[in-house]
């Protein structure tokens, strides 16, 4: 860390610098009162803490733009408040309130807003939001809008089939998609070498063909700054982009795990990673943080915190009737999303829509033996010497078929 | 009006549809240069381009939560399963991820899944599936399946148009088996409408996809003997069009129930729970089924004949229930 402070400094305006310092500091308050919340029995469900990730949270939602979308985990409590979530949302959900976001019917992180601050909701299924914020991408670039999409994913999530099936289509569709895998080192009580023989998951990049970079997630500075790149390379259309962000989860997989399984010295080395501490230290040498400045700061987040957990525990649970509707989406006002062109209708309509790809692959396409109407098709009623010259023709084509993305890869920062 | 199949029916709605809204898309394996395995994408990509005409990689889940992030910017994605088998490759983005974001976080997920689904073409266990129980099972999608070339269009169309997740079965039987005049103009037909294909007032047979045919059949030659069966396209499963059921069986007091899927969990048993609890008064017989069997699909044309229902046995089945 102390290797890149100097350089980095200079790329950040001062309230850049005390921004992250805030939605640090405000992710952990938030996540804090939600422990009291926990042991006071006011969270009807699990909890998950991310103590010790802030910086990865914080650091990668902050190099996206009011536009952009993004997708959390579980964990990414920090991303959600940095895209303008407010804490009370954060604290009905976890509480199961009908004030939530979801009014009861999803906790934890899991809502979303289409309409206003573009974020997706996740499903506990790991990996399934890695597609899903793909084609937000694609859809987004189709419709000229210049947006790009992030979710995040752990160690643990990045051994799942949609990880590798999302990553690879992102590839192959050069979507303005940036994928942040905080490597935690441990997937509930498994650690990741027992997971992954791999170093650095980042190494996963390669066998997408895109670009990677491995940060110390333990470092706001270096993780924002990395994920400002990212971003704005995918916004150029250079393709997705994986980020491992390395750090430790200092809590168990959820409250009701003590994490005995986790060795000591290894919990130790982390402890004093803080990645608060660390940045505190960082802005206090700096001169950007003083006393008073940290002082009221935590008057600010104590004084908000308060008033956010008052409005959560006052509110009512869901009335029991409210369990119905909703399932499907009917009647007039209920699709409100219109799509927003941000390019000509007519590029995508005929005649124009009959351009040729903006990148090809070389052959693909060729040698098609169209036969129009009389095609034949596969089962049923197709001669025997047809169906074995029309199988040839389609794993002839499909060796054809490369993955156009160039790798560029750029890691071990 | 001219007469087309099923597929080029599948292959105008498509087109119309696309012509119409440039928020609809089409994304799946082989859908663009090669025109669809059964080619009915045949000729989008030309007219539409490739930004509209999306070539994957062989990725079910990819594919179908690609479709559904595009869908929460407003655009209408048509993902094609290249056979409706392979969808259960995507069943947790399914069932999961796009079924269950309206209730959950209000996200409305407008997009149809549609694929050649069903057997008697010697497809084997794996490229004849009907797989539409596991999903009519999941609340918050719909499923539709249809039997004409008319109704594939409007329905196809509606699917299209409509604001939830549509799974849509095209049954490969039909795809080229069938001729149908339909009109010229646009048209639609609405989402979870029975409709009686033909009417009788001994017993009621409700089928859907080819079995509706293997029905008719049954039907005319029952008709020889005397007895007028009533038989009812479901054309959609979920929801069911329970009106038109329950007014038919409380006509008829006799059901009958056709279907390819395989029988246990299979919608006969589902429309069975149905009628007791809405027509048991009314039932003169018990609700019987004639399904295919409980076993994969095989794929000797012998073994597939003997686990396929055909119309001598919902014939001998019929009669059966017309003795009550």
């Amino acid at each position: 860390m102390p290797a890149i402070e100097s350089r980095r400094k200079a790329e950040l305006s001062r309230e850049q610098y005390l921004d992250l310092y805030y939605y640090m500091r405000l992710n952990r308050e938030v996540e804090e009162t939600m422990t009291r919340l926990f042991r006071q029995n006011k969270i009807v469900g699990g909890l998950y803490s991310s103590l010790g990730q802030e910086a990865i949270s914080v650091g990668t939602a902050y190099a996206l733009e009011k536009r952009d979308w993004l997708a959390p985990m579980i964990r990414n409590i920090g991303a959600l408040l940095v895209k303008g979530v407010p804490p009370r949302d954060i604290f009905t959900q976890h509480m199961a309130k009908y004030t939530s976001p979801t009014k009861g019917r999803d906790g934890t992180s899991h809502f979303g807003d289409l309409e206003n601050l573009h974020i997706v909701s996740p499903i506990s299924m790991l990996g399934d939001l890695i597609p899903v914020m793909t084609g937000v991408a694609i859809g987004g670039r189709y419709l000229g809008q210049k947006i790009v999409t992030m979710t995040w994913i752990g160690d643990g999530g990045s051994s799942t089939g949609v990880f590798h099936e999302g990553l690879n289509f992102a590839a192959s569709q050069r979507a303005p998609f940036v994928l942040i895998l905080e490597n935690n080192l441990w997937a509930y009580s498994t650690p990741v070498q027992r997971q992954v023989p791999l170093e650095n998951l980042a190494d996963r990049a390669k066998a997408y063909g895109i670009a990677s970079y491995i940060v110390d997630g333990n470092d706001v500075v270096e993780v924002y700054t990395t994920a400002k790149e990212a971003v704005e390379r995918a916004r150029a259309g250079k393709g997705p982009i994986l980020i491992e962000a390395k750090t430790f989860r200092r809590r168990g997989h959820a409250q009701h795990d003590p994490a005995e399984y986790i060795p000591k010295e290894q919990r130790e080395f982390w402890e004093k990673r803080d990645p608060i501490a660390l940045y505190e230290a960082f802005l206090v040498k700096e001169k950007l943080l003083d006393a008073k400045g940290k002082k009221e700061m935590e008057e600010k987040l104590t004084s908000l915190l308060e008033k956010e957990r008052e409005f959560a525990v006052n509110s009512p649970m869901p009335p029991e009737e409210t369990v119905y509707g909703g399932v499907y989406c009917t009647g007039d006002g209920c699709h409100k999303i219109r799509p927003k062109w941000e390019r000509p209708i007519a590029e995508v309509m005929p005649p124009k829509s009959s351009v040729e790809p903006v990148w090809t692959v070389e052959g693909f396409g060729r040698g098609k033996n169209s036969s129009g109407k009389n095609a034949p098709i596969h089962f049923g009623d197709v001669p025997q010497e047809q169906k074995t010259q029309e199988t040839q023709e389609r794993s002839a084509k499909k060796s054809d078929k490369k993955p156009a993305a160039k790798s560029a890869k750029k890691a071990g920062r | 009006m001219a007469a087309i199949t099923f597929l080029e029916a599948i292959k105008q709605a498509m087109f119309e549809e696309m012509a119409a809204d440039p928020s609809v898309v089409l994304i799946g394996e082989d859908v663009g240069v090669y025109g669809g395995a059964f080619k009915t994408s045949e000729g989008l990509l030309e007219k539409f381009g490739w930004e509209r005409v999306i070539d994957t990689p062989i990725s079910e889940s990819a594919i179908i939560g690609a479709a559904c992030g595009m869908s929460y910017l407003g655009l209408r994605p048509i993902v094609e399963m290249q056979f409706i088998d392979f969808i259960v490759c995507a069943f947790n983005q399914i069932t999961n991820f796009v079924a269950k974001g309206h209730y959950l976080w209000n996200a409305p997920a407008p997009m149809v899944i549609r694929g050649p689904s069903g057997g008697g073409v010697h497809g084997g266990p794996f490229h004849s599936a009907n797989p539409e129980m596991y999903f009519v099972h999941t609340p918050g999608l719909k499923v539709v399946y249809p039997s004409t070339p008319y109704d594939a269009k409007g329905l196809l169309k509606a699917s299209i148009r409509d604001n939830n997740p549509v799974l849509f079965f095209e049954h490969k039987f039909l795809y080229r088996r069938l001729k149908e005049e339909i009109p010229a103009g646009d048209y639609t037909v609405p989402l979870g409408k029975a409709v009686v294909r033909r009417e009788g007032k001994h017993l009621t047979i409700l089928s859907y996809a080819a079995m509706m045919h293997t029905s008719l059949e049954a039907a005319r030659a029952l008709a020889r003997e005397g007895i007028e069966a009533e038989v009812i396209d479901l054309r959609t499963l979920l929801p069911l069009d329970e009106e038109t059921i329950l007014q038919s069986v409380r006509k008829t007091n006799k059901c009958l129930v056709v279907h390819e899927d395989t029988k246990t969990g299979g919608i006969a048993g589902e429309i069975a729970a149905l009628l007791c609890e809405k027509a048991f008064q009314e039932l003169d017989g018990p609700v019987l089924r004639v399904t295919s069997l409980d076993t994969p699909v095989p794929y000797a044309p012998t073994l597939e004949a003997a686990f396929l229902p055909n119309a001598q046995k919902v014939f001998t089945t019929a009669k059966e229930l017309a003795r009550y």
